[in-house]
């Protein structure tokens, strides 16, 4: 396997540096972080739960580290702050650390030893919308929609805005963020095209042979922008579904957790520079982090509504406890009253959630291939070097064999770092069935009917 | 009883009605009205808002206002009351470390909570001043200039006249990567974003200060330059003692003007450059999307106010205070 070599070469110096030894089971103590004063970046979406937990909480405080939390206005803003330095960390899109390393966008080393959370995201369309798609839509004995609801029924509405002539809108978070992807998968799933990007073209509008025109709305915004009238619907994180239903404009129809059961959502990024200056800061701060996600979890939700209060502060996500209490405990409205178990959805431990698997990064590249993000072919050594490269789960086990060893946490909460090898094993709960195996991108690509195959480049 | 009642009605007939002329009209102006036209804008105010129906729910009245405010101050007792155990804990841990590690200095770090709207305010609150003080500085002295030179006043005016009307959204972004990319310190003494509102504010302020300073110098009584002329006044001393002293009326209307100006620009700036401050805390209320989101943008709106008018009546106070001209109202 010789994309481990790179792998390798990158964090030796890193854990010679920290007196981490990752080989043998020993743990050598944790020294004290070198930077103390830290700024972390967000943006108001309840995944970002992690971060305010760990300062809520004190886990960062244990660790001998200030934190100051800032949300940011949007996710480049956020992504330019860790880049300069004005912030040391962010909650991030996982699109957005190897779209940087890789260079499509602003081109920056940005690394990630901590994935926040699995699924969160839901897609909504706008009260118009839903009642075009909903004769589509076969019903239960009780009346209520057959779930998952899947784009089929959204494409005779796409079909008849496109012979009106009418461009078919819909709003999603970055160009790089899950939620594009998602939204394109859900829509392709369907057989509506969501369009291709080309960048060697200078394309990177991502509206190329479109049906449906996506396009960038910061989360927060949507729902304004859904009620007034610009995009029929979008994709996004919570609580901004939740809350199109409670202002009463718009009708989630799916969630993530539908599209693909337990997809890996947002990342805790930080500069390869800032890990390899501060090596005790960086796994301190995935300590912290580790410790969070745990609370966020444990006793099976327990801690969840102490966590929707917290959140609800207005210098966090701010928005009521009972929009944001909808998905953080459980369940999840779609229309109006319907409103159903989903306990899964947002998951910020449990399945190892919070371990950085290559085979997560590599998913990403494969949809970044499909949609023209990444115009040529590339082989699959390629994709496992670049993971490699972003996803550090070096970093990962050393924080979590210290708390191991600080008894903070016991040995069968993780993954058995002896046996594991970065990746997840072939996952299978797609919603249309598809299997993906983070070992072979190239055949996964080309199982897709809409989307480039290996050798297209437009 | 007779006479009582011929005292009163005498008393009536010659005290009242000379009353009457003056005070009561002046009471009536000076608090009855002003009192009745709040009245009716209270009423009127929580009479729409009932009627307005947002997606965040009804248009907040007086009572959520007040509510509001309230909210916003047990929230900043709460946070104070954090602030304390935060520099507690930090005290005793690093007691801990050096009991440890000798070799540690121990330092204390800012408190990293949340600012609350109060702490918001007084921020604004500097910023403006900062930055209307530095405009100020230049200000006055080119006004000055400009006004004694006619040759100067003709190549300048065109570049006065182009930049004042320039919103505080334009300079904003330049200003910005300007900031950033100028001062590079480590360790920054003051923070980019203060400087970033602070410029813009001073960008923004700076032209009503030139433009009243300059015509208040280029209309000095001519008698005055001539008894400087008769003096042999030295161009300093003409300065200090004759133009100074004549145009002190209308530099103090420009500033007056410019601070009025000023704190309109740093709420907009504040607002778009994310930099702390009252304009911060209205966006990010409005991204919040909360049920009381309204209610507590509505509360700045009318501390924002409130201030402005403060901030007025200050400046008019100190203009009456240095001027001999009393008729500036």
């Amino acid at each position: 396997m010789n994309w481990k070599m790179p792998f390798k070469k990158i964090f030796a110096p890193l854990v010679a540096a920290a007196g981490i030894s990752c080989a043998s089971a020993q743990v050598v103590a944790l020294g004290y972080p070198e930077k103390e004063e830290l700024t972390f970046g967000f943006i108001k979406l309840t995944d970002m739960a992690p971060i305010a937990i760990a300062y809520e909480k004190g886990y960062f405080e244990e660790e001998g580290l200030y934190v100051t939390i800032e949300a940011q206005a949007n996710w480049k803003v956020l992504l330019d702050g860790v880049i300069d330095g004005r912030l040391d960390g962010a909650h991030m899109l996982a699109g957005q650390p190897i779209a940087a390393t890789m260079g499509f966008g602003t081109k920056a080393e940005i690394i990630t030893p901590f994935s926040m959370d699995l699924n969160g995201n839901g897609i909504t369309v706008s009260n118009a919308i839903w009642e075009q798609m909903k004769p589509n839509i076969p019903k239960q004995p009780d009346g209520k929609p057959v779930h998952p609801i899947k784009a089929d029924a959204l494409k005779p509405v796409v079909e008849k805005y496109k012979a009106d002539g009418k461009p078919f809108n819909m709003g999603m978070v970055f160009p790089v963020s899950t939620h594009n992807y998602e939204l394109r998968y859900w829509l392709a799933a369907g057989g509506i095209h969501p369009g291709f990007y080309a960048p060697h073209k200078g394309d990177i509008s991502g509206q190329i042979d479109a049906d449906a025109l996506l396009s960038v709305t910061p989360p927060p915004q949507m729902p304004a922008t859904l009620e007034a009238g610009t995009i029929y619907g979008y994709c996004v994180g919570e609580p901004w579904n939740q809350q199109a239903v409670f202002k009463d404009i718009g009708v989630p129809v799916v969630t993530d957790y539908e599209i693909w059961k337990d997809n890996p959502e947002k990342v805790f990024g930080i500069t390869k520079e800032f890990a390899e200056k501060y090596p005790n800061t960086t796994v301190r701060i995935t300590r912290a982090l580790i410790r969070a996600a745990m609370w966020l979890d444990a006793n099976n939700n327990a801690n969840r509504p102490e966590a929707v209060k917290i959140l609800s502060q207005s210098n966090y996500v701010g928005a009521d406890y009972e929009v944001i209490a909808n998905s953080m405990t459980g369940t999840f409205e779609y229309e109006k009253g319907d409103k159903r178990e989903v306990p899964d959805f947002n998951v910020f431990f449990r399945y190892n959630a919070t371990y950085p698997y290559y085979s997560d990064a590599i998913w990403y590249l494969t949809q970044m291939r499909r949609w023209g993000q990444i115009s040529d072919d590339k082989s699959d050594d390629w994709y496992k070097e670049l993971a490699a490269k972003v996803y550090r789960p070096d970093i990962y086990q050393a924080a979590a064999r210290s708390l191991v060893a600080d008894k903070l946490a016991s040995a069968d909460q993780f993954p058995d770092f002896a046996s594991e090898d970065g990746f997840r094993d072939p996952q299978t709960h797609f919603i249309d069935g598809i299997v993906y195996d983070g070992h072979k991108p190239n055949e996964y690509i080309d199982k897709f009917t809409i989307g480039l195959k290996s050798g297209q480049k437009l | 009883m007779n006479t009582t009642a011929a005292q009163l009605s005498n008393f009536f007939k010659v005290r009242i009605p000379q009353l009457d002329s003056r005070v009561v009209v002046t009471v009536l102006r000076q608090l009855a009205l002003p009192l009745l036209g709040m009245l009716a804008f209270l009423f009127l105010w929580s009479a729409t808002a009932q009627n307005i129906d947002t997606s965040l729910g009804k248009f907040p009245g007086p009572s959520a206002v007040i509510e509001q405010f309230d909210a916003l101050y047990s929230e900043h007792q709460r946070s104070r009351e954090k602030e304390r155990a935060f520099y507690q804990r930090q005290q005793e841990r690093n007691a801990e470390r050096v009991a440890a590690d000798p070799a540690y200095q121990p330092k204390i770090r800012a408190y990293t909570g949340k600012e609350t709207f109060i702490d918001q305010i007084s921020t604004s609150l500097v910023t403006v001043m900062c930055g209307f003080l530095l405009a100020v500085v230049i200000a006055v002295p080119l006004g000055i200039a400009i006004g004694l030179s006619k040759s100067l006043n003709s190549a300048i005016n065109p570049i006065v006249q182009i930049f004042k009307p320039v919103s505080p959204l334009a300079w904003l972004p330049l200003v910005t990567m300007v900031v950033s990319a100028l001062y590079t310190s480590p360790e920054p003494l003051i923070a980019k974003s203060f400087l970033n509102s602070l410029i813009t504010v001073t960008l923004c302020c700076l032209w009503p200060m030139v433009i009243n300073t300059a015509v208040g110098v280029a209309g000095i009584d001519q008698d005055l330059v001539n008894v400087s002329k008769v003096l042999r006044l030295s161009a300093l001393r003409h300065v200090r003692r004759i133009v100074l002293p004549a145009s002190v009326p209308m530099i103090f209307t420009g500033m007056r003007l410019s601070l009025g100006v000023a704190w309109m620009v740093l709420i907009a700036a504040e607002m778009l450059a994310q930099n702390p401050g009252l304009g911060k805390f209205v966006w990010d209320e409005f991204q919040n999307g909360s049920s009381d989101s309204l209610a507590r943008i509505m509360a700045a709106v009318l501390v924002i106010g409130f201030i402005g008018f403060l901030l007025d009546r200050g400046m008019l106070m100190l203009q009456r205070l240095v001027s001999w001209d009393k008729a500036v109202s």
